[in-house]
């Protein structure tokens, strides 16, 4: 792997990190519950980014796998988060 | 597993990664920084869209060219984002809507205020 | 065939799903794809009520590559917008879109492209479908926006679903 690579791999990796930490503060300030639910929403998408960036730092398509798995149990989080808000229930 | 890569490979792999950083960045900055819940909600979609688009498409390049065979299957992450990305978006909206009209008034900001309902009677 | 194929697309959609994420093109994982195209969606019949009607392919295909440009240049405009000094911050507001579309898949591919869009937000849908509320980022002519999306997005899933 040259320095360029690498480089970038870093450079997006921290990105990644520092916008998971502004999307913290709105989640820990976050005036209504549904910024909260917007914020961890955000945060569960940017750590499956960042998954896919450590399977090209690590070349193992291994990551994938936990990418497809944060996807899915930030989607369902995020849903029946909304959902519950939405009327109280989270089955009707 | 192969060893170095060829350069010209490494270089359209490593733009689309910086400018997937960029906006990702650029996504947390929006939550943070806009004053209305309705604004908020347009920043992350930069994360959703553009951003998984440029990783998606870096990792395609970098294991094709790794394993000298297509790799496709990161292309399901995108599928599977503009799958879920509307049902979360629209719940989110929906929610607002219905917190703040049963709540009643707004957060008396200029900008900040919540149109009647398209359905009177089911608010 | 009909009755083995309630809906072929999605049987070709699954069939496919199934590949990628395998990641093998082997005899087994064909057979595998093959019978999971065929049982999902003869299974799963009764759980779609409206049958989709799919013509114009080539006007789905532009509308893609339309969806596509837009969403590249909506990011742009909401990249600029984010990182705008404070006094140029774009102000965001609500646009009521009168829509003519009533077939209810049309309307879930455009709530579809609408969120996947940065800077619009599907909102609400009136009951009886004859209006939609839209929030914009940017709000610098939103008669224009509304005409935009009429013409771009709904006039091709118009032409396609009905």
């Amino acid at each position: 792997m040259t320095p360029l690579l690498f480089g970038a791999i870093v450079f997006a990796q921290a990105c990644f990190a520092l916008a998971m930490g502004l999307a913290l503060v709105r989640l820990l300030r976050g005036p209504s519950a549904q910024d909260r639910v917007l914020a961890m929403d955000l945060i569960c998408t940017l750590a499956m980014l960042m998954m896919m960036v450590l399977a090209i730092r690590y070349r193992s398509s291994m990551y994938f796998e936990a990418a497809l798995l944060i996807a899915v149990f930030g989607f369902i989080g995020s849903a029946a988060m909304a959902k519950f808000l939405l009327r109280g229930e989270v089955i009707e | 597993m192969s060893g170095n890569l060829a350069w010209w490979i490494e270089i359209p792999v490593a733009l689309l990664l910086v400018l997937s950083g960029l906006f990702a960045l650029a996504a947390g900055v929006g939550v943070v920084r806009f004053k209305t819940f309705f604004q908020r909600m347009h920043p992350p979609a930069l994360a959703y869209s553009f951003a998984a688009w440029c990783v998606t498409l870096a990792s395609i390049v970098y294991f094709s060219a790794q394993d000298d065979k297509l790799a496709l299957r990161s292309w399901l992450i995108i599928i599977f984002l503009s799958l879920t990305v509307p049902v979360t978006t629209i719940l989110l909206a929906r929610t607002e809507l219905f917190r703040r009209r049963t709540a009643g008034g707004g957060s008396g900001r200029s900008g900040d205020e919540i149109p009647p309902a398209l359905n009177q009677e089911l608010i | 065939m009909r009755r083995l194929f309630p809906s072929p697309l999605l049987s070709l959609a699954l069939v496919a799903l199934w590949l990628l994420l395998n990641n093998s093109f082997g005899l087994g994982q064909w057979l595998m794809a093959l019978l999971l195209g065929w049982l999902v969606p003869w299974l799963t019949h009764s759980l779609r009520p409206t049958p989709v009607r799919f013509s114009h392919p080539w006007v789905a295909l532009r509308l893609f590559f339309q969806v596509g440009r837009d969403v590249l240049v909506w990011n742009w405009r909401v990249l600029k917008g984010t990182v705008a000094p404070a006094d140029k911050v774009p102000q965001g507001g609500f646009v009521v879109v009168p829509l003519d579309l009533r077939d209810p898949n049309g309307l879930a591919v455009l709530a579809a492209i609408m969120c996947v869009i940065p800077g619009t937000i599907w909102s609400e849908l009136a009951l009886d479908r004859s209006a939609l509320l839209v929030h914009m980022f940017d709000m610098d002519d939103a008669q224009a926006e509304i005409d935009l999306i009429k013409h771009r997005y709904e006039r091709p899933l118009m032409e396609i679903f009905e």
